[in-house]
C-alpha cells in the first residue's frame, strides 16, 4: 500500500503574542500543530540575555564582552549585534534584597537604559524574590509604558501586582512562572485572566531544568500543555511559551569546572555552549515559542535550527 | 495493536468442533484476542490466516537488535509517542562517522576519543556505542576499518551503496553489524547480503512515499530486519520524516514504518558541531533510534548523554536511592555528616564530589521522596523535622565524634530550626553547588 500520512488533527491554536513596538515589535505563537510540522510558518523566537551583575558569569564572557559588560546598555547592544538574537532579556539580578539589594529606582533605570540602546523587543526580569519583583516590575511596567516589554516573571505569590500593573495599567506583557508542572501553569493563567489580563497578553514560563537534570519533567510538561491547548483546546493552556535556559546551563557543574579542574573534558566555553545549545534545542522542539541563552553561539545556533526547521 | 475477538472468528471455520478444548469458536476467539490461549490451538486456522494474526497482534513497532555480545542493543519496541504516555523503552544509540578516505592518523585520533568519552554517569557507562564507517574509494582499506570497530567492541554501521563492498565489509563486522545500505537501485543484491550475514539494514530512499514504497519491496523480499534513514538533504525534510515515520506506526497502525531511524546529523550540518549538538538533542525527543554525528567530544557527550538519561526514564518510577547513612572515603568515626535527599541524581551528583575531595565523611540521606533538595523541601518532605528525626532515629551520633552536620547550601533557611532541634550538633551551611564540596570539605578539614 503507498504511503498515507497519519494526520494528527488538533482543533486548537496556539495563541499569538505581539512582543515590542514600533520597528522593533515581534510576534510569538500562532501554530496549530505540534512544533515545526505545520505549514503556517510560525518562528520560534531566540533572545539573547544580560545581566546588571556580569561579576557572577563565566570568564568567558568577559572575553566575548570586554568592558561592554560593565554597562548594561552597551552590554546588550553588543549582545544583539554579536548574537543577531530577535530580543534581548535583562536580568536585574542585582536587585535581590539578600545580595546587593540595589534600589528599585536604579534597576529601572538600568531597565530603560537597555530599552533605549536596541531595537528589539525587551524582556525584562527581576531577581527572583517575589516582593522585590512586585516592586520592581511594577516600576519598569510604569517606566516604559509603550514599549510592550515582557515582564518576566509573576509568580503566584506576586501575580496580582505584575498582572495589574503589566498586563493592565500599563499595557505590558507578563511572564506566568510555575514550577515544571502543567496544572500549576493553568492555574496561573487563570487567575491572571480572572484579575483581567488578556490571554493575548499573557507568556508562559513553565520553567527548566538543564540537560540532565531533571529535563525529563521539563519535557513531559511541555509535551503535556501543547497536547492540552492544541488537541483538547484548552484555551487556559494557549498561551506562548517563554524559557529562559541560560541559568541552569550555565550553572551546572559541565559549564562550571574550569579547565583545570576537568583538564579531560576540553575547553569549558565550549562545555557551556554545547550545554546550552542542547537544552534549548530540546525546549525548541518541546514547544518553547521564544527561547533564551546567554552565548551568542548558542543563539546562533538556535536560530540557524528554526530556520533549518522551517525550511 | 490489539486484535479483537471478533477478527479471529471469521478466520475459524465457525464448525464449534470443540477440538481446541472451548466450547465454541467464538468462545475460543474471544479467549485468543487476549492472548490467553495460543492461535496454534485451532488446527484449522490456516497458516496463512496466522500469519496475518501474528501480524496484526505484532506491536507496532519492530524490536531490532543491534550489535552482539556486550556491544548488543536494542532498538525500536516503542509503544508510544510521549514518554508521558506510558514510557519510553529503547534509548537511542549515539554513532560517530570514520571513512577510509581519512588518514591513519586521523583514524586513530578518532579512536583514541572514543576510548576516552567513556565515563559513569548515575551508574550507567556513558560512551559512543555506534560507529559508521563510509566507503569512499579504498575496499580493502575501508574492510580493515570495519574490521577495527568491530574489534574496538563498537557497532559498526557499514555505509555503503555497492553490495559487494558491503558483503566483504560484514564478513569482518560481527554478527548483527548495521549496512546502511539499500536504496531502490540494489534493494536485492543488499537483502541477500544482510540476510547471509544476520545484519541489520539500513533503507534510504529520496522521498517518505519512495521510502516506504522500498520497505515493502523489501519485506516482501523476506526481510524484515531494518532501521530507515529519514533523510539527509534538509534538516526540515529529516525532522519531518522522523515524526511521520514514528507518528504511522504507532498511530497509524502503518507497519511498514514500525522500524527504528537512523539520523545523520553529520550530513545536516556538515562541520558545524553546535549544530550537530542542537539537532541530535532535536532528534533525541522527536524520534532517532541512531544518531550520528561527525565526531563527540565532551562539550557534545556531557550533555547529549544526560539528555538522553533523563528521558528514557520510566515516568512512574522516580529515580531514588534507599534513605540511611552513607560512608565515603573511609571514615573513621569522628568525620562530619553531610546531608541531602534521596533523589538518584542528587545524591550521585553529590557522592561523586565527596569521593572527589578524598575527604572522609557521612552523607545522611532521609526519606526525601525522591525529590531534588529544593523540590523535596517544597513539597515539605525535607524539612527540618524531616532532617532531625532521621539524624536521631538513626543514632548518627553515634556513628562519629564530630558534630559537624552539612547542610545543603539550597535549603540554608532550615538552619535556625534545625539547630534548635538538634543542639548537640553544629549546623553548618554548605555551598549551593556540589562541585563546590570539595573546597568547602577540605576547609572544614583545615
Ligand atoms: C524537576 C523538578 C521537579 C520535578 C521533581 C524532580 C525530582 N525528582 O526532584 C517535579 C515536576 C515533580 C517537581 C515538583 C515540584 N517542584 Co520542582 N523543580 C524541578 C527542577 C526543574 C529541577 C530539580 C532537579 O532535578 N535538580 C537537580 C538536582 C541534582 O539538584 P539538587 O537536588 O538541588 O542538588 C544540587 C545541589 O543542591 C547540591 N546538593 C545536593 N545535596 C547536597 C548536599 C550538600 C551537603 C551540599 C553541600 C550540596 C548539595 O548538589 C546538586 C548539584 O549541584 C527545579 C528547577 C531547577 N531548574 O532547578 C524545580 C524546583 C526545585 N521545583 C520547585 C517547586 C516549587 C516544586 C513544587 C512544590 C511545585 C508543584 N509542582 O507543586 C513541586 C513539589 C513536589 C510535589 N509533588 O509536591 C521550585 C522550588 C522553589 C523554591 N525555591 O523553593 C523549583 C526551584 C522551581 C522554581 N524555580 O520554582 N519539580
Ligand atoms: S478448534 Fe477451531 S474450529 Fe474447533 S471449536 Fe475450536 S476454534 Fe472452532
Amino acid at each position: 500500500m503507498p504511503y498515507k500520512k497519519t494526520e494528527q488533527k488538533f482543533n486548537g491554536k496556539i495563541g499569538v503574542c505581539e512582543i515590542g513596538a514600533g520597528d522593533a515589535a515581534i510576534s510569538i505563537g500562532g501554530e496549530k500543530t505540534l512544533p515545526f510540522l505545520g505549514g503556517e510558518g510560525f518562528k520560534t523566537a531566540v533572545g539573547i540575555a544580560i545581566t546588571d551583575s556580569p561579576e557572577d558569569w563565566e570568564g568567558c564572557f568577559a572575553a566575548v564582552y570586554g568592558d561592554d559588560m560593565k554597562d548594561p546598555a552597551a552590554f546588550a547592544k553588543a549582545a544583539v549585534e554579536k548574537s543577531g538574537a530577535d530580543f534581548v532579556l535583562v536580568k536585574l539580578a542585582s536587585a535581590d534584597p539578600n545580595g546587593a539589594d540595589n534600589s528599585v529606582e536604579n534597576c529601572v533605570a538600568t531597565a530603560a537604559a537597555v530599552e533605549a540602546a536596541v531595537n528589539v523587543p525587551v524582556v525584562i526580569e527581576g531577581c527572583k524574590n517575589a516582593e522585590k519583583d512586585a516592586k520592581l516590575l511594577e516600576a519598569v511596567a510604569k517606566t516604559l509604558e509603550g514599549k510592550n516589554v515582557v515582564l518576566f516573571s509573576a509568580v503566584e505569590d506576586n501575580y496580582k501586582t505584575i498582572g495589574a500593573a503589566g498586563g493592565m495599567a500599563y499595557g505590558q506583557k507578563v511572564s506566568a512562572e510555575s514550577a515544571v508542572d502543567i496544572n500549576l501553569a493553568k492555574q496561573l493563567n487563570i487567575l491572571l485572566t480572572q484579575l483581567g489580563v488578556k490571554p493575548q497578553d499573557i507568556v508562559m514560563d513553565v520553567g527548566s531544568a538543564a540537560a540532565g537534570y531533571g529535563f525529563e519533567y521539563v519535557a513531559s510538561t511541555m509535551d503535556r500543555i501543547r497536547l492540552a491547548g492544541l488537541g483538547q483546546n484548552d484555551d487556559s493552556l494557549q498561551m506562548p511559551i517563554m524559557t529562559d535556559v541560560s541559568n541552569d546551563s550555565w550553572g551546572v557543574k559541565e559549564a562550571v569546572f574550569t579547565e583545570a579542574e576537568a583538564p579531560e573534558w576540553g575547553s569549558q566555553e565550549n562545555r557551556g555552549i554545547g550545554m546550552e545549545i542542547a537544552t534549548a534545542s530540546a525546549c525548541v522542539i518541546g514547544g518553547s515559542n521564544a527561547i533564551i541563552v546567554r552565548h551568542p553561539e548558542s543563539a546562533k545556533t538556535i536560530k540557524s535550527m528554526v530556520a533549518g526547521l522551517l525550511g | 495493536m490489539a486484535v479483537k475477538g471478533l477478527d479471529i472468528f471469521k478466520l475459524t471455520p465457525k464448525s464449534n468442533c470443540k477440538e481446541c478444548g472451548f466450547p465454541t469458536c467464538m468462545a475460543f476467539s474471544m479467549k485468543a484476542a487476549t492472548g490467553a490461549v495460543p492461535i496454534e490451538k485451532c488446527p484449522y486456522i490456516s497458516e496463512e490466516s496466522k500469519a496475518i494474526l501474528s501480524e496484526a497482534t505484532a506491536p507496532p513497532m519492530k524490536t531490532i537488535k543491534v550489535g552482539n555480545g556486550d556491544a548488543e542493543r536494542t532498538l525500536g519496541g516503542e509503544t508510544v509517542l510521549f514518554r508521558h504516555e506510558k514510557t519510553l523503552v529503547n534509548k537511542n544509540l549515539f554513532a560517530v562517522e570514520l571513512s577510509d578516505a581519512q588518514s591513519d592518523a586521523d583514524v586513530d585520533a578518532a579512536f583514541a576519543k572514543l576510548a576516552k568519552v567513556n565515563y559513569d554517569r548515575i551508574g550507567e557507562m556513558m560512551f559512543v556505542e555506534v560507529v559508521a564507517v563510509r566507503f569512499a574509494a579504498d575496499q580493502a582499506k575501508f574492510v580493515a576499518l570495519v574490521k577495527k570497530v568491530a574489534d574496538a567492541g563498537k557497532i559498526p554501521m557499514i555505509v555503503t551503496t555497492d553490495a559487494e563492498v558491503a558483503k566483504a565489509a560484514v564478513a569482518v563486522a560481527g554478527a548483527k553489524a548495521i549496512i546502511m545500505g539499500a536504496t531502490k537501485d540494489n534493494a536485492a543484491a543488499m537483502v541477500d547480503v544482510a540476510k547471509a550475514a544476520d545484519a541489520v539494514l539500513g533503507v534510504s530512499a529520496d522521498s517518505i512515499e519512495a521510502l516506504h514504497d522500498l520497505v515493502e519491496s523489501i519485506e516482501k523480499l523476506g526481510y524484515k530486519n531494518l532501521v530507515l534513514n529519514v533523510g539527509e538533504t534538509s534538516i526540515k525534510e529529516a525532522f519531518t520524516n522522523a515524526v511521520d515515520i514514528r507518528t504511522a506506526a504507532i498511530k497509524g497502525d502503518d507497519r511498514t514504518f514500525g522500524y527504528p531511524s537512523v539520523v545523520f546529523t553529520n550530513k545536516l550540518a556538515p562541520g558545524d558541531t553546535n549544530m550537530q549538538i542542537a539537532l541530535a538533542s532535536a532528534f533525541l525527543l522527536r524520534y532517532g533510534s541512531i544518531i550520528v554525528m561527525e565526531e563527540m567530544d565532551f562539550n557534545a557527550a556531557l550533555p547529549l548523554f544526560g539528555l538522553r538519561q533523563n528521558i528514557f526514564t520510566d515516568p512512574q518510577k522516580p529515580m531514588r536511592v534507599e534513605p540511611k547513612v552513607y560512608e565515603f572515603n573511609k571514615p573513621t568515626g569522628k568525620d562530619p555528616v553531610l546531608v541531602t535527599v534521596d533523589f538518584a541524581l542528587s545524591y550521585f551528583v553529590v557522592a561523586g564530589e565527596i569521593d572527589r575531595s578524598k575527604v572522609p565523611a557521612y552523607l545522611a540521606i532521609p526519606d526525601a521522596g525522591g525529590y531534588s533538595v529544593l523540590t523535596a523541601w517544597a513539597a515539605g518532605k525535607f524539612g527540618s523535622n524531616v532532617i532531625a528525626n532521621f539524624i536521631k532515629e538513626n543514632n548518627v551520633a553515634d556513628l562519629t565524634t564530630s558534630r559537624k552536620l552539612v547542610l545543603p547550601g539550597k535549603v540554608a533557611v532550615l538552619q535556625g530550626d534545625l539547630a534548635e532541634l538538634l543542639p548537640e550538633w553544629e549546623v553548618v551551611v554548605g555551598p549551593t553547588e556540589a562541585m563546590q564540596i570539595p573546597k568547602f570539605l577540605k576547609d572544614l578539614q583545615a
